[in-house]
């Protein structure tokens, strides 16, 4: 065994829970943008994406870890990527198993998922310098970050979009559906006014009202 | 093989298909290296290099896999030949324009995880592109990269001079300016036929 080498820190729920808020890969690092706009045009392909990208974050992760003494330096990005792309290509045939609908409708971002860069960000920053579990639980919560924010926007857009969740459909007969979200501006502007409302709320906790109100007599 | 002809495959892979605003491929260098004018053009052009470089050597490896069954092996040997083109790209680069090879700094290993790159070689496989078609679509699509980072840039440069509300600034902004270019290019949809 040979960690403790960089002191690592204790398990504990904040490995998890750092992937799904304070850390969000979509949402704080801006990472992995392209799967997220592409394929949230329903909530349905964005829970799809969010499990996939989880899958090949905790296997590579794992294996990673695993190997981490065994990986020279200078040949280990691409080592990491060999890794990932093995598992991406694991999942890709999977879905195709599972459901040929959903791979046509995926296209060729399962594919991508390869190119994700949380996926050799975290390689390459946590799983190749931490032990087994820290790199499963770690990257577990940066897949649960990634599935939630893409959970975000597909709802929004689908339900702008299309007037439905999951296929259900939430509005009368009346509804007239904002095409444009299910088309390329309405990721971006969906997207944008996430990160409006999240930076806002940041913003809101730094500086308290009351105070700032006052301070601005001086 | 396809049918396109190769000037439907460049129209359609610069504006109507524009791989970053409707296809969103090679977003990270879109919102990462589009703040000046010159370093957006060079990195659009660096990535159109390693393009057309990784495209044409992803036809001759999807020929050879097809030939041997091993057509499970693509998605492998797609990101070495992409980690190798751009690799060759550096250096080529370094010895030729020190000068780009330092204002591109970071981002230039990175293009090997810039989706659109690998989206190419992956498109081309699905639409059985000849060799030519790949070549054309290749060139035309890192076009269309390109394009699309230096407007980006251009309005990002005038937005430093603009006044605008704190919570907006950055990331948020760019992508609602991303949004309305996104728009105007649906404006191209149906020109040069198919797709």
């Amino acid at each position: 065994m040979s960690t403790n080498v960089d002191k690592t820190p204790p398990l504990n729920f904040d490995t998890f829970l750092s992937g799904v808020w304070r850390e969000n890969p979509v949402l704080v690092m801006m990472l992995g943008m392209c799967p997220t706009l592409a394929v949230t045009n329903s909530a349905l392909n964005a829970l799809a994406m969010g499990a996939a990208t989880t899958f090949v974050l905790i296997g590579s992760g794992a294996l990673v870890s695993l190997m981490r003494s065994i990986i020279p330096g200078s040949v280990r990005i691409a080592t990491y990527i060999v890794i990932i792309a093995t598992f991406v290509t694991v999942v890709d045939y999977a879905i195709q198993g599972i459901s040929l609908r959903l791979y046509e409708a995926l296209g060729a971002f399962i594919q991508l998922i390869v190119v994700n860069c949380i996926i050799l960000g975290r390689a390459e920053a946590y799983a190749s310098k931490r032990p087994v579990t820290h790199a499963v639980v770690n990257a577990a919560g940066m897949g649960a970050g990634f599935t939630l924010s893409l959970l975000l926007l597909g709802s929004v857009r689908e339900i702008l979009g299309a007037g439905t969740l999951f296929g259900v459909t939430l509005f009368g007969p009346d509804f007239q559906p904002w095409v444009v979200m299910l088309l390329p501006p309405g990721g971006f502007f969906v997207l944008g006014m996430w990160l409006l409302l999240f930076g806002w709320l940041r913003e809101r906790r730094a500086t308290p009202t009351p105070q700032r109100s006052s301070v601005h007599g001086h | 093989m396809g049918t396109d002809s190769l000037a439907a495959i460049a129209l359609n892979a610069i504006l109507v298909n524009n791989f970053v605003f409707s296809l969103f491929l090679g977003l990270c260098p879109f919102l990462g290296v589009s703040g000046k004018l010159n370093t957006a053009a060079s990195m659009g052009a660096a990535t159109t290099l390693v393009m057309f470089v990784s495209s044409a050597c992803a036809y001759g490896i999807n020929w050879v896999l097809t030939a041997t069954d091993l057509e499970f092996l693509r998605l492998i040997c797609y990101i070495a030949v992409i980690a190798a083109a751009v690799q060759l790209v550096e250096m080529s680069m370094k010895k030729f324009s020190p000068a780009l090879f330092r204002a591109l700094g970071i981002y230039l290993p990175l293009i090997t995880t810039n989706c659109a790159v690998l989206g190419v070689a992956l498109f081309q496989t699905t639409r059985d592109y000849s060799f030519v078609q790949s070549a054309v679509y290749s060139v035309s699509a890192g076009a269309g990269f390109m394009l699309a980072l230096v407007l980006m840039a251009g309005l990002r440069e005038r937005l430093e001079l603009a006044e605008v509300p704190r919570v907006t600034q950055g990331a948020a902004l760019t992508l609602m300016l991303a949004g309305i270019l996104s728009l105007t290019f649906m404006g191209f949809v149906g020109l040069g036929g198919g797709h």
